[in-house]
């Protein structure tokens, strides 16, 4: 085991579809894996939620063709993680089924297929809750509630690398998980080959987002990594980027509140004494990782929970006396809401671009407005019905704000469309927490089968 | 002779994202280890002024680190509400840096 070579060609598989000039360079180096991860909680609450993709099926079909057919043709396993966005037990089934019908489309030889799934029963984390087992809150949050955990819709957990290094084990040569960490696809790979988990996590951790560890900047190309027993190699494939110690020591920090720890299931990634060398013109070496296994097993849970239905609605306001006044238009129109809805039950949300629509309170100039601003409205309620009223009200009663002193009384501000659009149900993330489990794999159930 | 430039004259990177769902977290970048370490020593960014700028309490603050294998300073704030609420105006937490393009740093130490 001298070595163990992967190429992954996307961070996030499908959300847009990976460069092929770069792909093909990657396969012809002949890596001994295939891999990408196609989650991320990024794309806020709504598919997990509502069960759907952020995605066209047309890119991912696109990239699990490249990747599959190239797979076959050297021989080498395939690994997707966190299917079709959530990686729900439906988005598993999504996939594998794409990759049998590329399969069958290409007179593909037999292989063994295998797939797990991720989703957790409400009841079963309820079970814990009601055990005495917390399921303790992340980033702030208290532990879970069972009215938390009632106004949610779906629970999906974070598998670590079991699964993935199980199926390995019985042969699987195509692997489709349903949600795991990122960097546990590729540390599966390397773990099953019996290189050490320090190095197997960081390969992991450095091409979870394939290119995003190069510069110069420029997504959806494929890097190669490299893990010895001593040391992770991370190599561009794209002619036009390298992997240099500032791209590849600056991406540890990517999308992370702390550049120094990598927590999976199981365990933490150390990269605290990390060392950065520039072997090649496009490659950099990585050496001084750790890992340091978890004294009890918490795996994390993602939950969405619905909202309502939802529309949505705009407009615009050029008149700088309207503009200055703005809140008070926004007030009016809400009070409008309030007298045909009632206190409660429905939610109108206001965003003032050209002033703090980007930022909201976090934005330094929200006393300097644009000269002219656009206003989106989201209106919420428990029926379609009631959420197109209330977002139409929001919207056009902005129409017939009373200011005392404009001078404009025909319309306080301008419609793009005289309407408003339904938009996918409001959903909120309920669960960003851990929770202990006995056995790795009891929350991943595995499958497999021989296609072709 | 002018004594101080603004950080996006200094910096190769100056970014926010997601970290999770309830943070947003902001990397400054740069090229080379003197001007890292000169904009460290300039103080204009500490876990009080990132604050300031951004008009959170302190309490918000979750980590705040100075990276020195990629030259870089690093902060990371709890967001107000999770990711793609209704109402968030960035789902992915990627336009909340403009702030710190325009931070004046003295250069002349």
């Amino acid at each position: 085991m001298a070595s163990l070579r992967i190429i992954c060609p996307n961070g996030h598989l499908g959300f847009a579809p990976l460069k092929t000039g770069s792909f093909h360079l990657g396969v012809a180096a002949k890596p001994d894996f295939i891999a990408a991860d196609s989650g991320s909680d990024d794309i806020g609450p709504v598919p997990l939620g509502n069960d759907s993709c952020a995605s066209p099926r047309a890119w991912q079909e696109h990239d699990l063709e490249e990747m599959l057919l190239a797979a076959r043709r050297l021989g080498v396993p395939m690994i997707i993680g966190s299917a079709g966005d959530t990686g729900t037990n439906s988005r598993v089934d999504m996939y594998v089924g794409i990759i049998r019908d590329i399969a069958a489309r290409h007179g593909l030889p037999p292989f063994r297929l295998g797939w797990f799934y991720s989703e957790v029963d409400r009841e079963y984390v309820r079970a814990k809750i009601r055990g005495g087992s917390a399921v303790q809150g992340l980033d702030a949050r208290p532990d879970l509630t069972e009215d938390e955990l009632d106004a949610t819709q779906r629970i999906v957990a974070m598998a670590g690398v079991h699964p993935f290094m199980k199926l390995l084990e019985e042969g699987c040569e195509v692997i489709i998980g349903g949600r795991c960490s990122d960097s546990a696809i590729f540390a599966a790979a390397a773990l099953s080959r019996g290189f050490p988990e320090a190095q197997s996590y960081y390969l992991g951790k450095v091409l979870e987002c394939a290119s995003f560890c190069a510069e110069p900047y420029g997504a959806k190309e494929t890097v190669l990594g490299e893990i010895t027993p001593e040391h992770v190699e991370v190599t561009a494939m794209a002619p036009e980027q390298r992997c240099t110690v500032a791209s590849v020591a600056g991406h540890a920090m990517y999308e992370r509140s702390n550049p120094f720890h990598e927590f999976v299931a199981g365990g933490k990634l150390d990269m605290t004494n990390c060392h950065y060398d520039q072997v090649a013109d496009r490659t950099t070496r990585v050496t001084g990782m750790a890992f340091e296994p978890a004294a009890e097993f918490r795996v994390k849970l993602e939950g969405s929970g619905k909202v309502g239905e939802r529309f949505v609605g705009m407009a615009g306001i050029r008149d700088p006396y309207t503009i200055a006044h703005v809140d008070e238009v926004i007030a009016w129109a809400r009070r409008q809401a309030e007298e045909r809805f009632g206190p409660e039950g429905w939610e109108l949300h206001y965003s003032v671009f050209g002033r703090n629509g980007v930022m909201g309170d976090l934005e330094p100039l929200k006393d300097q407005p644009g000269h002219e601003l656009c206003i989106v409205v989201q209106g919420i309620a428990p029926t379609p019905e009631m959420a197109e009223e209330v977002t139409m009200t929001g919207t056009r009663q902005l129409f017939y704000a009373r200011l005392p002193d404009v001078k404009g009384t025909a319309g306080g501000v301008s419609f793009v469309l005289d309407e408003v659009m339904q938009a996918s149900p409001a959903y909120r993330w309920t669960l960003n927490h851990t929770m202990a489990v006995d056995d790795p794999l009891e929350l991943f159930p595995t499958h497999s089968a021989v296609i072709g | 002779m002018n004594t101080h430039k603004k950080l996006a004259d200094l910096a190769k990177t100056i970014r926010s994202k997601n970290a999770g769902t309830d943070k947003i977290t902001f990397d400054i970048i740069f090229r080379e280890k003197d001007t890292y370490e000169m904009v460290k020593r300039s103080k204009v960014l500490t876990p009080e002024s990132v604050c300031r700028i951004l008009n959170v309490d302190p309490a918000r603050l979750t980590d705040f680190v100075e990276y020195d294998p990629a030259y870089a300073i690093k902060f990371t704030i709890l967001r107000d509400r999770p990711s793609g609420s209704a109402g968030d105006g960035d789902i992915f937490g990627a336009q909340q840096y403009a702030p710190f393009l325009d931070v004046m740093v003295d250069i002349s130490h």
